[in-house]
């Protein structure tokens, strides 16, 4: 099962032929994903390691009927990429770029409402089912398959907590990088509720950080609706308020969005709220009865 | 980004957002001369990038162009202090010499970003004057909110609802319902992620104005708005994190001895995190981010050593999008070109990490090697002291 991506989900690459859209679609590829088409607006005709290249997402769909894309166009033209995907009947879009402009986000936010497109990030390592399909940027070779349900606002840290798992014999379901910025296209609620709905899915690592209130609503659903075990880290627990810690979401505003907060709510849904990174895969080993 | 409140005002009023009439002054002269253009009595307002200025000494009263010099001659070169800049407070360069309005009423009106409904919302209270938090702690129910989509604008419905819900009428009510309107396409055209005038004055004849303005602007979107980008003030701004921004490097400066350098802004945070909980404490937040160069990580090295304070360093990387080979390379020939005698924790995972451990090991530098983030932390934080 898994969620969302497996070996069969045809992938185009929007962006493929640039430096990071290359680089990462080949390393996609040798993971097993099926990159079956590239778009570079100009560029149709060409192709890059074999993949052919198309000048629209529409074109790319017709020629080979990708359904998910991964995104890897600069910040500027992510958004226009991104309603190009989702116009030409793309259903799961994967958003790779950094530093979109928030207003752009939360147009394409709008935008969506009312399809049935899944986003996810922008500003994210993307997603992995392990053993079936890649579509992101992670280091495969950390990854086993496995029961493990992993989602996070993080892009490395994800691979510690991930590295983690698979080093105490843990394999993983699906991860989902959900990314850093303050108007994700897919939130932690949204990957709980089909990982709930997953069975291969036996637990859960949920990753969160400082800013907004996307770890409250996690532990608000969890405590009502998501019957599996929750291990969860909170990083910024040291953060100074009102600095931006890298993401752009990651800003304790108002005295409002503080890993203390954050991490007693989740206490409170029943959560496995563990102090340090190191503990991730510990702490999941024992609530399994692995250690 | 953030503006000073007399350059947030020159924003605004191009939107047709109503501000006093005002000028910036550099010196007690020309602080003089503004105040004989608007007719004598004005008020003197310290312009540094923190809020609570007036209960630090920063805003004054001057009934004559001869006081205002001599007020703006006060808080020109002072050092101010308030809640919001910390003990070591901020050296006054500017003041924003502005025409003194009678005052009715004061009013809270901001715009900025519900990401939990992933629009623009703007809000409005009866408590001008005070911080819109502590307005939400004490009195929740007084905050007004109206929510909407960057594409329509606030809709003059919206801006009539929170107008009716303030109480005002009349001419003040129309003002109101424009200055909304206003205020909301400014936040909007600039991709600004705040835009706050606290308070909005009403005056005794019915107009209704900015009396003080703050504006913030989304980094990801100044490339679009040369204009405001040209309105940053590096003097309000920590050197070591102006100097990282010139290479595109996320870094914030801490007080404590252990510097770090990570890639990914989730991992950098929990290093810190991870170095407290070992009882040490971190000098800095550094995030040397996707697609780092060599160049880049050699900068990077470069600012986190030039903090006097740091006696060990915790390089902590995750490979992903970042090669570790790429920034074993960066680390070493910074290394090697600064003369890095302090002891460096050096943990590396990820992609090509073989051949980053290789050249780091064949690197002669004082390199001390981790398996683990909770090793790495113990290490450096024994190393540091």
């Amino acid at each position: 099962m898994a969620i969302w991506v497996d070996e069969n989900t045809k992938v185009v690459v929007q962006g493929l032929t640039g430096k990071e859209g290359q680089f990462h679609a080949a390393r996609c590829r040798e993971y097993g994903t099926k990159i079956v088409a590239g778009v570079t607006p100009g560029k149709g005709g060409q192709e890059v390691d074999g993949v052919p290249v198309f000048d629209t997402v529409e074109q790319a769909r017709k020629a080979t009927g990708c359904t998910a894309s991964l995104v890897f166009v600069p910040p500027l033209q992510a958004a226009d990429a991104i309603l190009e995907a989702a116009d030409a009947g793309i259903e799961l879009i994967v958003c790779i770029t950094e530093g979109i402009p928030a207003k752009d986000e939360v147009l394409v936010r709008q935008a969506l409402r009312a399809s049935r497109v899944r986003l996810i990030g922008p500003n994210c390592p993307g997603i992995i089912s392990p053993g079936k399909a890649k579509l992101g940027i992670m280091p495969a070779h950390i990854h086993r398959e496995g029961s493990i349900g992993v989602v996070s606002r993080s892009g490395t840290l994800t691979y510690e907590a991930v590295d983690q798992l698979t080093k105490l014999g843990m394999g993983q379901s699906t991860c989902v990088g959900i990314g850093g910025d303050p108007v994700p296209g897919t939130s932690f609620v949204d990957v709980l509720a089909a990982f709930q709905e997953d069975p291969q899915t036996e637990a859960v690592v949920l990753i969160g950080e400082i800013g907004g209130t996307a770890e409250e609503e996690a532990a608000e659903f969890v405590s009502s609706r998501f019957t599996k075990p929750v291990v969860a880290f909170i990083a910024g627990q040291t953060a100074p308020p009102g600095r931006r810690m890298g993401h752009a979401g990651a800003i304790i505003a108002g005295g409002k969005g503080t890993a203390k907060e954050k991490m007693e709510a989740l206490q409170a849904a029943g959560i496995h709220v563990v102090p340090t990174p190191a503990e991730i895969g510990i702490t999941m080993a024992k609530v399994l009865g692995k250690a | 980004m953030k503006v000073h409140e007399y350059q947030a005002k020159e924003i605004l009023a191009r939107f047709g957002v109503a501000v006093p009439r005002g000028r910036v002054a550099f010196t007690p002269e020309e602080a003089r001369a503004i105040a004989q253009e608007l007719g004598g009595r004005v008020v003197v307002k310290a312009q540094v990038h923190a809020g609570g200025r007036g209960k630090a000494g920063g805003v004054k009263l001057a009934n004559s162009p001869e006081e205002a010099a001599q007020v703006a001659a006060q808080i020109l070169g002072m050092k101010l202090v308030s809640v919001q800049t910390g003990p070591e407070g901020k050296i006054v360069r500017k003041v924003l010499v502005e025409e003194a309005l009678p005052i009715a009423r004061e009013l809270y009106l901001g715009v900025v970003l519900d990401r939990s409904r992933a629009l623009p919302v703007m809000m409005a209270s009866a408590f001008g004057g005070m911080e819109i938090e502590e307005v939400a702690r004490e009195h929740p129910e007084a905050i007004l909110k109206e929510h909407f989509d960057p594409t329509l604008g606030l809709r003059p419905f919206q801006a009539r609802k929170l107008g009716f819900a303030l109480g005002l009428s009349g001419n003040t009510f129309k003002e109101f319902v424009a200055f909304a309107q206003a205020l909301a396409r400014a936040y909007n055209e600039t991709d600004a992620s705040l835009a706050e005038i606290n308070p909005l004055l009403v005056t005794g004849d019915g107009r209704v104005l900015a009396l003080d303005a703050k504006m913030n602007f989304d980094d990801n979107a100044l490339v679009r708005h040369p204009e405001i980008a040209a309105m940053r003030d590096l003097e309000e701004e920590d050197p070591f994190e102006v100097e990282a921004s010139k290479y595109d490097l996320n870094y914030i400066k801490l007080d404590g001895n252990i510097g770090c350098m990570v890639n990914g802004a989730g991992l950098a945070m929990a290093t810190m995190d991870i170095i407290k909980h070992y009882g040490g404490s971190p000098a800095n937040f550094l995030d040397v981010g996707g697609g780092a160069s060599q160049e880049r990580v050699e900068n990077a090295f470069r600012i986190l050593l030039s903090d006097p304070n740091v006696k060990a360093v915790l390089i902590n990387i995750f490979g992903g999008i970042v090669r570790c080979d790429r920034i074993a390379a960066g680390v070493v020939a910074a290394a090697r070109n600064l003369e890095v005698r302090l002891p460096i924790v050096v943990r590396l995972e990820g992609t090509n990490v073989e051949e980053g451990r290789r050249i780091l090991a064949e690197s002669g530098l004082p390199l001390h090697p981790a398996g683990t983030m909770a090793e790495a932390a113990k290490k450096v934080v024994e190393l540091a002291g």
